[in-house]
């Protein structure tokens, strides 16, 4: 009986397990062979171990871009989880007229597509008819240039808090929602008020909630493509081909054909990332156990 | 990721402004937050207006009124005509592709998530353990390898080149897992096992309905991944008539910005972006009631 409810379970997992194993292991092993190799104009492909990660540890063009995005994750991640945070608790307070109204046209962005999202940001901004331009001009300021060197990353990462500060807030206030009414009467017959009752028992409660939510950040920040992809058409001389790491394994492979080096960059991408979301793991466990 | 909080699920569809009792409203944060729904919503609302103007009154006049001319209709119409309907096509093809793949999605990730929760066979936890592993593992990372792969057997440039790697989610299977043990008494099993119903009949017809918040939040998450998706396509897929919306769109934007002022398409852009984005929102709208209770599930457990 019981050997055959085993079975069965891997009945279950199995069709789910397949294409895991086709769609994610095997690309995964495949990057990493590939990454191996070197394709010469003279030999063909040679085995060459490590040579291509060497050459990407001292590739100054890729790690400018490793730079970048860690850079884009310390300034934009932080402030998306502000925001969604201060959202999700106002929202769960009781204290709004409106919060359902309020609740869905935050959550909005996050249903347009990225490309939609820098398409139209990409308006917003535009030097020479964009609204924020016109403003400034009837206001008789200078208009900031938004495309511009200075201002881009910071350009860049209003368009993602814009597309993911409406998912977190989601994420949090559904995590707040399942909090445990008993909680709030132990710190109701405590007499805290609002504020206190939002430190001591919601923030706390929301560890798990935010812990995700920031593991998401990391992937999503280091990742980071669809929107430098399309700024780059209206601003090519601040973004280059190797702006992010995701766009510079995208030239390798597409526009220099160089895909063994390219599957060397995606593969230690995909290391940087795991390494850093273990790291934040980390530090957020061991701050729970000191 | 270990299994530590036991918070019931249940407690999501509680009565909204719970909390301490005898709280007031408060104007000042009502306004406040009023004050950051304007900035969620004013894209959206330039991109409304934006869709009713002629080419000239985009850089003519101010960006977020309408202008005298109301070419709405113009542009729709021009939307779905030019390229003998291209859009039309990106529109249906990005719709094939996000709503196969999220169903398909879906339904692995429930028969894995309810295998994983309820059957303790040999190898579940470390199959488990690596499939959450994966979740870190990035789709971009992916996808040139992926590329590379799908070249050599004849699959780039067509439909299952983003469709078949839009069925694995494991974040779906964890969400799917930890919602199947709560959501699925065991003693529901042991009573259908007692009356003789197979493995498979239990899940069609009792698991499934117990399962539907977190099937349909898995659901609607991939199908949006999968409407959104832009970099898989664009490697994957050259032949115009397979693109979609995503990927037709940033094409039509690079005409524009070639073209500059003179190639009339920034309208196209502007309203076929307007168009993209309805049905999804429409799905949000429509399902809250399901994907709000299913997301608590993947906040609460850690």
């Amino acid at each position: 009986m019981n050997r055959h409810r085993a079975r069965v379970g891997y009945l279950f997992v199995a069709p789910f397990l397949l294409v895991f194993v086709a769609m994610l292991v095997v690309p995964l092993a495949y990057a990493g062979y590939l990454s191996l190799f070197r394709e010469q104009l003279i030999g063909g492909t040679t085995f060459v171990g490590l040579e291509n990660y060497a050459r990407a540890l001292s590739d100054e063009r890729l790690l400018g871009g490793v730079l970048r995005v860690g850079e884009f994750f310390l300034i934009q991640v932080p402030l998306m989880l502000l925001l969604g945070l201060f959202f999700a608790l106002a929202l769960d307070s009781g204290m709004l007229w409106l919060s359902r109204f309020i609740r869905l046209g935050i959550f909005v962005p996050y249903a347009v597509p990225s490309v939609v999202a820098a398409l139209m940001w990409g308006y917003l901004y535009g030097p020479e008819f964009g609204p924020i331009a016109q403003l400034a001009e009837t206001l008789g300021l200078p208009a900031p240039n938004l495309l511009g060197g200075s201002l881009m990353l910071g350009s860049l990462a209003n368009i993602v808090t814009w597309e993911f500060a409406g998912y977190n807030m989601i994420i949090l206030y559904a995590a707040l929602r399942a909090i445990p009414s008993e909680l709030y009467e132990a710190a109701a017959v405590d007499g805290a008020g609002a504020w206190r009752t939002a430190w001591n028992v919601k923030i706390p409660a929301l560890r798990p909630a935010l812990l995700m939510a920031l593991i998401f950040s990391v992937i999503g920040s280091f990742q980071l493509f669809n929107e430098p992809q399309l700024m780059q058409r209206l601003a090519p001389n601040v973004i280059d081909s190797a702006y992010t790491p995701n766009l510079y394994a995208y030239s390798l492979a597409f526009t220099s054909q160089d895909v063994n080096y390219a599957a060397a960059v995606s593969f230690l991408l995909g290391v940087v990332i795991v390494a850093v979301s273990y790291t934040v793991q980390l530090a957020a466990n061991r701050r729970r156990t000191p | 990721m270990t299994t530590t909080a036991t918070a019931p699920v249940t407690a999501v569809a509680r009565a909204e402004g719970r909390g301490i009792a005898g709280h007031r409203r408060s104007p000042a944060l009502t306004l406040g937050m009023l004050a950051f729904l304007i900035y969620f919503l004013l894209p959206l609302f330039w991109l409304v207006v934006a869709s009713t103007k002629t080419m000239g009154d985009l850089f003519a006049s101010f960006g977020l009124w309408f202008a005298d001319d109301f070419s709405l209709p113009d542009n729709l119409r021009r939307v779905f005509t030019v390229q003998d309907g291209m859009y039309g096509r990106w529109l249906l093809n990005t719709a094939i592709y996000a709503v196969v793949s999220a169903g398909g999605a879906a339904v692995l990730a429930a028969l894995g998530g309810y295998g994983f929760a309820k059957f303790g066979f040999r190898g579940n936890k470390a199959l488990f353990g690596l499939v959450l592993g994966a979740i870190m593992v990035p789709s971009t990372a992916l996808a040139i390898p992926t590329y590379l792969i799908f070249a050599k057997i004849g699959l780039v440039n067509t439909p299952w080149a983003i469709i078949l790697p839009s069925l694995v989610n494991p974040f779906g299977l964890y969400l799917m897992r930890i919602y199947a043990e709560d959501a699925v008494p065991d003693s529901l099993l042991e009573a259908a096992r007692i009356d003789g119903a197979g493995e498979f009949r239990i899940f069609r017809q009792v698991v499934l309905r117990l399962l539907a918040p977190g099937f349909v939040t898995v659901l609607l998450f991939t199908l949006v991944a999968t409407w959104n998706n832009y970099f898989l396509p664009l490697i994957m897929l050259n032949d115009p008539s397979l693109y979609p919306v995503t990927v037709g769109l940033a094409n039509w934007a690079a005409q524009a910005t070639v073209a500059g002022g003179s190639g009339d398409v920034v309208p196209l852009v502007v309203t076929g972006s307007l168009l993209s984005i309805i049905p999804l929102v429409a799905a949000f709208l429509m399902l809250q009631r399901y994907w709000q209770g299913g997301l608590a599930t993947g906040g609460v457990k850690q």
